[in-house]
């Protein structure tokens, strides 16, 4: 398993707030499936395409129209804040 | 006990009014209240909303609606908490979604719903399917019908439980790397996911976008048949649903299987199989070519990799679906000083220690610096292990394997040791990976104690036909399908 794998800063990109426990198991717990992973270095992919998916279909587009979609009641229905027919969040700009 | 009937039967005797769907749902109820207390396959369950669905039902039966207009006219088919039901509960296993209600009907839920069936309950699941033992949903455990102190498989443990213990008749659940398969297995019921593309997936919640499907729990390959007629087909909301043409599945499935050419994948007999499963799959090996297959040894050389590959994508892909759970639009929220703080405050909160694994785990292998050596190596190791398949069918018509390496496990045995459980998906994960279908059927029991043993058919690309012909013909010779689980309470 790589040396410098932090478990703290990759919950941090994954904007996961982890406790002091939480962080000691599961950096044990990824080292080991890390190691496993690495069973991956012994395969030869030289020159072999990556596949991104199995399905025999490339840049699906439909007809630009209109369609029906979820109302403004409907989407804000399972909202934790909301007031006025939107989203209420915490400020974002200063 | 009608509940303890298969689709084809209830339909035989729906059709000829000798009973009504009404007495079909309440002996199901019957059951839930009577059993569930202890199984815990479901987490919730709208008696009201069934109750009036079956009355329609029962109305249209009355009116002369015809079995080839509603295949499912008046059968009671139970859902996974992952699919959107317009009005009920969606958790997905987890507590992030805090109370939330589907605003609409998954593609599959309006196909049930247009065939006539009963769509009820909410079935538990590993928390967004992350898991082989349903031990990781937020709201406890489910237990195996046939030994309450095991695991039912996972993560669609719910669906296969209520399908054994007869709560339901038919039930949907969710594969990713085995998640339909390996709880069909251990639990003695049928179990498929079809072909990637075939089912849409639109009101599914995404695990593995480039992995996931729907497919059907039941009692038997008919029934599973016809479950999967009802809900495959193009979808214009699902853009990786294709369209091809939906075969009628239980037109074909008496035809006789002599000359078909079963393959048996070396890569298969690993070390860590159980004695008494190898023995189950050699003899239903033996059942096939007294039956007229032909078996044929095939070679899948790239099989030790797929473990790898596929804790490399499956990661990466949840780590970018997952992201959509952060508290703003939908679910349990836990506030914080800034929008970054409240994310992380939430989801700290509300996701298990498997998604947390899993999400970081995903987030490290596509990080800067990592995505080469990790995420594009695992795309790599997935060309070569599709090839190794389509090459494989270039000389046989289906693939026949263990679906586990050994029937159910205890309750606790494996819940803290997560790469002994990724590795207990051996079999399952390189079908999702190919984006090929599976199918797995009871072919036997272990003896003491008593438990149920899964065979695994594996077939080409849209060869979902093939499969359930395959394991019809040694479901009828067989006769495991008649047994059941002998301390069911």
């Amino acid at each position: 398993m790589p040396a410098n794998f932090d478990v703290q800063y990759v919950a941090r990109l994954a904007r996961i707030a982890l406790t002091p426990a939480e962080e000691e198991k599961f950096a044990a717990q990824l080292s080991q499936v890390l190691g496993y992973i690495e069973k991956l270095n012994q395969l030869d992919v030289s020159g072999i395409e990556p596949t991104a998916h199995a399905v025999p279909l490339l840049n699906v587009v439909r007809p630009d129209k209109v369609c029906p979609s979820l109302d403004n009641q409907d989407a804000l229905r399972n909202a934790p804040a909301k007031a006025n027919g939107l989203f209420l969040v915490p400020k974002i700009v200063e | 006990m009608l509940n303890q009937l298969s689709i084809s039967q209830l339909a035989a005797q729906l059709d000829r009014r000798e009973i009504s769907a009404r007495q079909i749902l309440a002996d199901c109820l019957e059951q839930i209240h009577r059993c569930d207390d202890r199984i815990h396959a479901f987490l919730s369950c709208d008696d009201a909303d069934a109750a009036a669905q079956a009355d329609a039902a029962d109305k249209s039966l009355a009116a002369g609606v015809t079995r080839r207009q509603k295949p499912l006219l008046g059968i009671p088919v139970a859902i996974k908490d992952v699919i959107a039901v317009r009005g009920q509960p969606l958790h997905c296993g987890s507590k992030i979604l805090g109370s939330f209600v589907s605003p609409y009907d998954a593609t599959v839920i309006e196909k049930l719903k247009d065939a006539g069936a009963i769509v009820f309950g909410r079935l538990n699941m590993d928390e967004f399917a992350m898991g082989s033992s349903t031990e990781n949903s937020a709201f406890g455990v489910t237990r195996n019908p046939w030994d309450l102190s095991r695991i039912p498989g996972g993560s669609s443990g719910g669906s296969a439980a209520a399908v054994a213990a007869f709560e339901c008749i038919a039930s949907l659940g969710s594969d990713t790397g085995g998640s339909i398969r390996q709880p069909a297995a251990l639990c003695g019921c049928v179990g498929l996911k079809p072909t990637y593309g075939r089912v849409s997936r639109y009101g599914l919640t995404a695990f593995a976008s480039s992995l996931d499907q729907i497919g059907p729990l039941a009692r038997d390959v008919r029934d599973a048949a016809t479950v999967l007629g009802v809900i495959s087909g193009h979808d214009p909301r699902d853009s990786s649903s294709v369209p091809v043409p939906v075969p009628d599945y239980a037109a074909s499935l008496d035809a006789p299987i002599k000359g078909l050419k079963l393959g048996l994948a070396k890569e298969y007999m690993i070390g860590g199989l159980d004695p008494e499963v190898g023995g189950a799959v050699q003899a239903a090996v033996q059942q096939f070519e007294k039956l007229g297959a032909e078996i044929v040894e095939v070679s899948l050389p790239h099989t030790e990799y797929a473990v790898a590959a596929y804790y490399i994508i499956a990661t990466a892909e949840a780590s970018a679906n997952l992201a959509r759970f952060d508290g703003v639009r939908y679910g349990a929220r836990v506030e914080g000083a800034d929008p970054t703080d409240l994310y992380c405050k939430t989801r700290g909160a509300g996701f298990g220690p498997e998604v947390k694994r899993r999400i970081i785990l995903g987030a490290y292998v596509l990080s800067s610096g990592y995505y080469d050596a990790y995420y594009l190596r695992a795309q790599k190791a997935r060309t070569l292990i599709r090839r190794d398949f389509l090459r494989a069918f270039e000389k046989v018509d289906a693939i026949v394997t263990p679906t586990a390496p050994t029937a159910a496990f205890k309750i606790g045995e494996k819940a803290d040791d997560p790469l002994q459980m990724y590795l207990s998906d051996i079999f399952t994960i390189s079908c999702n990976l190919a984006g090929i279908c599976g199918l797995s059927l009871p072919c036997g029991f272990t003896a003491n104690p008593k438990l149920p043993i899964g065979l695994q058919l594996l077939g080409q690309p849209f060869g979902e036909e093939t499969l359930l012909r395959l394991a019809r013909a040694y479901e009828q010779s067989a006769g495991w399908r008649h047994e059941k689980p002998p301390a069911l309470p």
